[in-house]
């Protein structure tokens, strides 16, 4: 572990919305790297991070929830989560929400403490390489928030390289957005739908069987397209594979019979 | 209200200033009188052989031909030599500028013509006030000696630079500027050309030999 | 204003755009045309980076100062022996530039590319007074001849195949025999050069824009790879710049660091063919150049945003890096936005112009991803301003309905985790048994908007914050 850190960092999950509701094997992945890693993990109460209001133009809901955030994760020395999308709207955007000098140190200073969490793991903390074994070829896409607002890219994939088994192959562009976007891929589905069938276009071209990234409204936007398409692709979260957590089917993906 | 006096009154009111401010006005007059250079890349720098050397190699890259003669007396030969390799009649049009003038193009065979071009010549030849070694660039200024129709106007433009000339950076050639013509004053047109005339915007496909010249040839003299 | 914006009926155009196959095939050319030479230009300059924030503090400081330089500028242009006008607004600007070509009995104006032009519709202007407006941009000569605005600012005709070049100069040019080739890019490109060096020696009046003006000496500076725009302004007896208050740089050091980025930024090259610096009508000893020399200088909107919260936008060198990287403009090109300035400067730069009653829905019609800032030499900070026109719309109560009440909501119950819980541990339980086996939905009532294009994958069943809580209580057993 890296200098200067508490001898166990208690660190604050923050599943995000998505991963709570849609995919909890994510949020128990993060725990098990973070604990890995020799962190305390607690879980406290929480809903949303505040963004599709932050991005609809909805200020006072955006801080209602910051401060709810905000609160919730008191006590921890640092917070993460499983996504750049919500890491990014705490670390880079709580701050720019409260104009008044004592809540706007109070968000830098909890935004300071934010991390998305591959980041988290191999910044901070240092890791290095994980115990888990994956076989066969997987492709990664680079979700915008964590790769442009959080410099999210070498990260995974130096962890990525450390799972026995795994290899992974680079698709063309995977640097540009899926057409997810939050509402807009509702707003404007035509648009969005555009984004996507050139995306999925090119996770099929890289000859993997299987698309990973780090954020799950990115991954159910590309697993949603590529099952319309009707491709075989398994799509999972990163930290599925990091964390050796790959029991439960993949995102969409037809489910066995519960016996 | 004239449009001048709204323009600047709502620029002002925006800005929430009066434009009398004394500190305003000082920091806008230091800028003037003492131009800020921002970051200078190193790609241009270095000693005159390495900037020589930049040079060749950064104006060949935007598809200019460079030639290096150790004395001016040579370049109408060269330009003749260029014109009959491509098949050109050995005729240039030249401005005033006697480094041209005193050349003997008669003896190499050539005919030359003067003044502003309307159109109907092939070949012309300028010399340059300066050149930029980052880019590959030449520095022409209009008037008698290098009239700027001769820029644009012919399929081939061949510039001639005294190595003397060739700076590292645009910044420097200003400075030059300023020392030979005198602070705030400018011929009525400065072209810096880089490579010729070129478009893409036919399916992004570059193309040389747009509307202005489609070859340019550089003579580099270096006494 | 005489381009009248489709703005409003954006959804609309991106429908038809993206079902336009010809469009389709065009766009695909932004890519191999603009990304990746952009990056190898970047990546052969170290100092990109180091310039990028030069050039944000150089526009920032210009526009803290703008009215000074303004002045000084003027003065400069005066002693040059230049005219200068100022407009507010664009009706005056067309007012001005049409009453000098009158005075000169213009019969044809010849243009370069000019991005405000198109803001106040100077070609109509020109055309209403009876007189015959020229673009000779090649991109912009093919727009003109099809009655279009140009769909990027910095490559008109980007959204068209040489195909349909060939067709519209067949249609137009009518003294070009029938099996005279014309399939190639490069003799579509002699043709024009062909019909519009004609055009140049024979205008009266020459128009050009400006990338820059430089208060130190009352020059105007016009970037371009053609020379179309030397050839503009050099030929005819009068030259006339048409200019933005913002365009206004201290000294010629100053505009020598935004060349360094524009080009790179723009084409990928490291700096355009022909860089001009025009001061003044020419000398009295000089052989050739313009006789009168005029500046109109546009506001249009712009002194409003200073000082406000779209004031980084003023920073804009117009080099359309932001829509070469943007996958929306990807999708539909820039004819879909509706008005003069496509992709994401045109989604803060248009409702700031033309009303975000109008223009509202670019600023929305975004994902957010930041490709569009991450290239901005000068650093614009796109999506938070686009953010800012939603809240200002929000605020407006100018936010769709159904939009407005699902935010509020989920809002609701965001706002309180007691509630939340349990309906959400509920509603997911549910949705996972109605999806069964399958593990997603294709269809789902009041989801339509996401499945209508793709699957929605179904939720696991508990919630991560029930089964975590569960797990937690097991341990501590």
């Amino acid at each position: 572990m890296a200098d200067g850190l508490p001898a166990r960092p208690r660190v604050g999950l923050f599943a995000t919305c998505l991963v709570d509701l849609f995919r909890p094997v994510i949020g128990f992945a993060s725990a098990k790297l973070l604990e890995d890693a020799g962190c305390e993990v607690v879980v406290p109460p929480q809903t949303c991070c505040g963004q599709p209001a932050f991005n609809s133009g909805d200020r006072n809901t955006a801080r209602d929830l910051a401060l709810q955030v905000m609160d919730a994760f008191q006590g921890c020395d640092y917070i993460v989560a499983p996504s750049g999308s919500c890491g990014g709207m705490i670390a880079k955007h709580y701050p720019e929400l409260f104009d008044e000098p004592q809540l706007a140190n109070r968000a830098r200073d909890f935004a300071s403490r934010t991390h998305e969490l591959i980041s988290f793991l191999t910044d901070v903390l240092g890791v290095t390489a994980v115990d888990a074994q994956f076989d066969g070829r997987v492709t990664y896409h680079d979700s915008c928030s964590g790769l442009r607002e959080l410099g999210v890219q070498k990260q995974p994939r130096r962890l990525l390289a450390s799972v026995r088994g795994l290899e992974l192959v680079e698709m063309a562009e995977s640097d540009v957005c899926c057409g997810f976007g939050g509402t807009f891929a509702v707003k404007y589905g035509e648009i969005s739908d555009a984004i996507v069938t050139k995306k999925t276009a090119h996770v099929e071209a890289a000859g993997a069987p299987v698309l990973l990234a780090g954020d799950l409204g990115c991954l159910m936007n590309m697993a949603g397209k590529l099952s319309r398409q009707g491709s075989r692709m398994d799509v999972r979260h990163v930290a599925e594979v990091l964390a050796g957590l790959t029991d439960e089917p993949p995102i969409g993906a037809t489910r066995e019979k519960r016996s | 209200m004239s449009a001048r006096d709204d323009v600047f009154a709502n620029i002002r009111r925006s800005l929430g200033v009066t434009g009398k401010e004394a500190t305003r006005r000082g920091i806008v007059a230091a800028r003037l009188q003492e131009p800020s250079r921002g970051p200078i890349p190193a790609r241009g720098q270095g000693s005159p052989a390495a900037k020589m050397a930049t040079f060749i190699t950064e104006a060949q890259r935007v598809s200019a031909t460079v030639v290096v003669l150790e004395h001016a007396a040579a370049v109408p030969a060269e330009v003749a030599r260029y014109l009959r390799e491509s098949n050109l009649p050995l005729q240039v049009r030249i401005g005033a500028d006697v480094r041209l003038t005193q050349l003997d193009w008669h003896g190499a065979g050539m005919t030359t013509l003067d003044g502003a071009s309307a159109g109907a010549d092939l070949s012309a030849v300028s010399h340059a006030f300066a050149g930029v070694a980052e880019t590959g660039s030449l520095i022409v200024l209009s008037g008698p000696d290098n009239p700027v129709t001769l820029n644009f106007l012919p399929d081939n433009h061949i510039i001639v630079l005294s190595a003397a000339d060739l700076f590292g950076d645009l910044e420097s050639v200003w400075a030059k500027l300023r020392r030979d013509l005198g602070k705030g004053v400018m011929p009525r047109t400065v072209n810096i050309i880089t490579g010729p005339s070129r478009s893409a915007d036919i399916e992004q496909t570059l193309l040389l030999g747009a509307h202005g010249p489609r070859r340019l040839h550089i003579l580099i003299t270096l006494d | 204003m005489s381009l009248h914006p489709t703005t409003p009926e954006f959804k609309q155009n991106a429908h038809v755009a993206l079902h336009d196959a010809e469009l389709q095939k065009a766009l695909g050319h932004v890519q191999g045309g603009f990304i990746y030479k952009r990056q190898s230009a970047v990546d052969r300059l170290p100092e990109f980076e180091v310039l990028r924030d030069s050039a944000r503090d150089l526009k920032d400081h210009v526009l803290a100062h703008l009215d000074l330089y303004l002045e000084m500028y003027e003065a400069r242009v005066r002693a040059s022996g230049g005219h200068i006008h100022f407009a507010r607004n664009a009706n005056e600007a067309n007012k001005i530039i049409v009453d000098i070509c009158k005075a000169h009995d213009a019969k044809t104006v010849t243009k370069g590319k000019s991005m405000v032009s198109e803001e106040i519709g100077l070609n109509d202007a020109i055309e209403a007074a009876g007189m015959k407006a020229v673009e000779t941009d090649l991109g912009e000569y093919i727009i003109q001849l099809r009655h279009e605005t140009p769909s990027h600012i910095i490559a008109p005709a980007v959204h068209l195949t040489k195909e349909q070049v060939e067709r519209e100069f067949r249609r137009e040019h009518t003294h070009l025999p029938k099996d005279r080739d014309l399939s190639q890019p490069v003799q579509l490109l002699t043709e024009a050069r062909g019909v519009l060096r004609e055009k140049f020696l024979a205008a009266d009046v020459g128009i050009t824009g400006a990338n820059f003006l430089i208060a130190e000496t009352g020059t105007s500076i016009i970037v371009t790879n053609e020379g179309n725009g030397d050839l503009t302004q050099s030929l005819p007896k009068v030259h006339v710049v048409i200019a933005s208050i913002e365009k206004i740089v201290p000294t010629l050091e100053d505009a020598s660091l935004l060349m360094r980025v524009l080009a790179r930024s723009a084409t990928g090259q490291d700096m355009s063919v022909y860089t001009t610096l025009s001061t003044g009508p020419r000398r009295a000893e000089d052989p050739d150049g313009p006789a009168h020399y005029h500046v109109v200088l546009v506001d249009n909107g712009r002194s409003s945003m200073l000082g406000g919260e779209f004031e980084d936008m003023l920073r804009c060198i117009r080099c359309g890096a932001c829509m070469n990287h943007c996958p929306v403009y990807h999708a539909v090109g820039g004819h879909a936005y509706g008005w003069v300035y496509p992709g994401p400067m045109g989604a803060v730069l248009t409702p700031s112009l033309i009303g975000v009653d109008k223009g509202g829905h670019l600023p929305n019609a975004s994902t957010f991803c930041g490709r569009c800032e991450s290239v901005c030499p000068v650093k614009i900070p796109l999506p938070k301003l686009m953010r800012h026109w939603r809240e200002r719309e929000f605020e407006r109560h100018l936010t769709p309905a159904v939009q407005r009440f699902g935010l509020g909501v989920w809002a609701y119950f965001a706002r309180r985790p007691a509630l939340y819980r349990p309906l959400t541990s509920l509603a997911m339980k549910a949705l996972s048994l109605l999806a069964g086996e399958k593990g997603r939905f294709a269809k789902l009532p009041l989801a339509s908007g996401w499945t209508q294009y793709r699957d929605l994958p179904a939720p696991s069943g508990q919630t991560f914050q029930s089964q975590w809580r569960a797990r937690q209580k097991e341990r501590s057993r």
